[in-house]
């Protein structure tokens, strides 16, 4: 899931032999260690921590105890598989239509910016120098009843379309799952670009001529060299957009309403408000291994090998 | 018709990118509207009083210098860590690759929500108290991961036999790598850091579950949210937006014009 792959690896290189070659074996480790250790106490401890806590029984009053109660998980579910669903469909959405917004930006900054490319780039990053909950709540802004957005969507007959498909509410864009999509689609739209660009960047023009001498039209070009090609940016944009999509709360909290909640929302207002632990703990298990189990398959059939 | 189908894909590339510009565009234009209420949503009149008084509404600049402390201090952190992993990595054999480029790589797959749930998890029965250092932990935390990714890309890239040629020319270990080893290295310390210190101050999700009742500047802008925004908050927006491309475009200017004269013809 590399954004920035470099030029094929020398490998590991043999370190020399000489009469300090055990202690030139340990430091390796000892550069390891502060960080992997970070990691360990702070990333692979808490998930520990979490699944014991999900376990657990009691209140806040005389505390939680380990009492191996899995039922916690079942009662999650049936409570709260609504926002289950919701989550990987909205996430889902937005991924969808990041690459379908974001292909063409990606091809057009790889093969027709010409002097342009480097100015581009820096427009699409640019969005992220402010804050991304101040962006977001400018959605509000543009999204909001009676303002142009709605008045030509509604006037073109593209609202009665998305009602009538249950995205949207009579003539209003704000409070509607729409609007969550909108709102996803926006914020991770960079994380789709950038790594498409990457891997279109590294295809070799020439290949393009070679298809194109070989009677290829452009658009089986497309098809058959340029989109395979691509497959890389393809696989780590739709992981880097669909992981953070599905966890995310803010969107729905901000564009949303009470009916287009998402599991990140109940996971929230139960750790923080309802503090209810174990099944706040419990949820966000389930989201944990969903999305591990949606990676391993994805990077499986889609082969990337190299993670990091 | 054929022009049109010609240039379709510029067309295409055009609107996606509007769509990414314009929130931004908003946030300029509002940021000098003279709100009716307390909700700085819809257009009044033309004012420059939030431009005069950026720090005018109570916390607001308070909440940006903990993010802009605890960016720096998380970055320095995952920058220090992370470079020191990625030198691991690529220079060295050693026991446990697998698990430990797993460890490294499940951060940056993991949704925020389920890291900031767990690590809350961990602090609540540690009883540590929320607050500053439980951010700054986080943060560095979730920052090292895209230190290794960028550092290691570079040294990766990098030519062993530099390294090689430093040594046969009596270069000690030291000497070799703060005068060889750490200069290539560096644009891609540098790229890591940046990135760092991006993520850290523009975090929410692992903020809002473990700072406590400490507000980073996201926190205020996500607590205005509820009890109404201050025009200041898209003035803070715009001036980092600007301050940011200015940045950018200069560091741009100055790689071209070092690339002109690096090589003359």
């Amino acid at each position: 899931m590399t954004v920035t792959e470099a030029p094929p690896a020398p490998g590991p290189v043999e370190p020399v032999v000489h009469k300090q070659s055990v202690r030139r074996k340990l430091v390796p480790y000892w550069l390891l260690l502060p960080g992997i250790l970070w990691l360990v106490v702070f990333f692979a401890l808490p998930m520990v921590y979490q699944a014991s806590t999900s376990v657990q029984t009691g209140s806040l009053e005389e505390g939680f105890s380990v009492t191996w109660h899995f039922q916690t998980y079942w009662d999650a579910l049936t409570e709260y598989y609504p926002q289950f669903l919701r989550s990987v469909l909205y996430a889902g959405t937005a991924t969808i239509l990041c690459l379908l917004l974001g292909y063409p930006l990606a091809y057009l900054i790889a093969f027709r910016a010409g002097r342009w490319r480097n100015l581009l780039l820096v427009v699409v990053i640019a969005p992220f120098f402010t804050s991304f909950l101040i962006r977001t709540l400018a959605w509000k802004t543009i999204l909001a009843d009676g303002g142009p957005v709605v008045d030509v969507l509604g006037s073109v007959g593209f609202l009665d379309v998305t009602s009538w498909l249950g995205m949207t509410e009579g003539n209003r864009l704000l409070a509607t799952p729409l609007a969550v999509v909108c709102g996803l689609t926006y914020n991770f739209l960079p994380f789709m670009i950038l790594p498409l660009y990457t891997s279109l960047e590294r295809i070799d023009p020439r290949l393009h001529e070679a298809a194109g001498d070989l009677y290829a039209k452009p658009s089986t070009i497309f098809r058959k060299v340029t989109f395979p090609l691509s497959m890389p940016g393809v696989v780590s944009g739709t992981l880097l957009t669909f992981i953070p999509a599905s966890g995310d709360y803010v969107n729905a909290e901000l564009l949303g309403s009470t009916d287009t909640k998402m599991v990140g929302n109940v996971i929230q207002s139960q750790f923080l408000r309802v503090l209810d632990y174990p099944t706040a703990a419990a949820l966000s298990f389930i989201l944990m291994a969903v999305v591990l189990i949606m990676v391993t398959v994805y990077i499986r059939r889609a082969g990337t090998e190299d993670l990091v | 018709m054929r022009w049109i189908r010609h240039h379709l894909v510029v067309l295409a590339g055009l609107i996606t990118l509007a769509y990414l510009i314009l929130p931004n565009i908003v946030v300029m234009v509002f940021s000098f509207n003279k709100p009716a209420g307390r909700f700085n949503y819809s257009w009044q009149e033309f004012s420059t009083d939030a431009w005069k008084d950026p720090c005018g509404v109570a916390d607001v600049c308070g909440s940006l210098v903990l993010s802009l402390q605890i960016a720096l201090w998380a970055t320095i952190g995952a920058t220090v860590l992370g470079s020191m992993i990625a030198f691991a990595l690529v220079r060295y054999r050693f026991r446990a690759r697998g698990a430990i480029n797993s460890l490294i790589f499940l951060p940056m797959a993991m949704p925020e929500v389920v890291m900031a749930a767990s690590l809350l998890t961990l602090f609540l029965n540690l009883g540590a108290e929320l607050g500053f250092w439980t951010i700054l932990i986080a943060h560095t935390m979730f920052c090292l991961s895209f230190v290794v990714v960028a550092v290691k890309a570079r040294v990766l890239s990098m030519d062993p036999r530099l390294e090689e040629a430093a040594r046969d020319l009596y270069a000690g270990p030291v000497q070799t790598f703060v005068r060889v080893t750490l200069p290539i290295a560096a644009p891609g310390i540098a790229a890591g850091a940046m990135l760092a210190f991006a993520l850290s101050f523009d975090d929410f999700i692992i903020t809002n579950f473990n700072s406590g009742n400490t507000v980073t500047f996201p926190m205020f802008v996500w607590g205005s949210a509820q009890r109404g925004t201050p025009v200041q908050i898209n003035v803070i927006g715009t001036a980092m937006f600007v301050i940011a491309v200015l940045i950018v475009l200069f560091a741009q200017f100055i790689s071209n014009r070092r690339k002109k004269t690096a090589l003359p013809k």
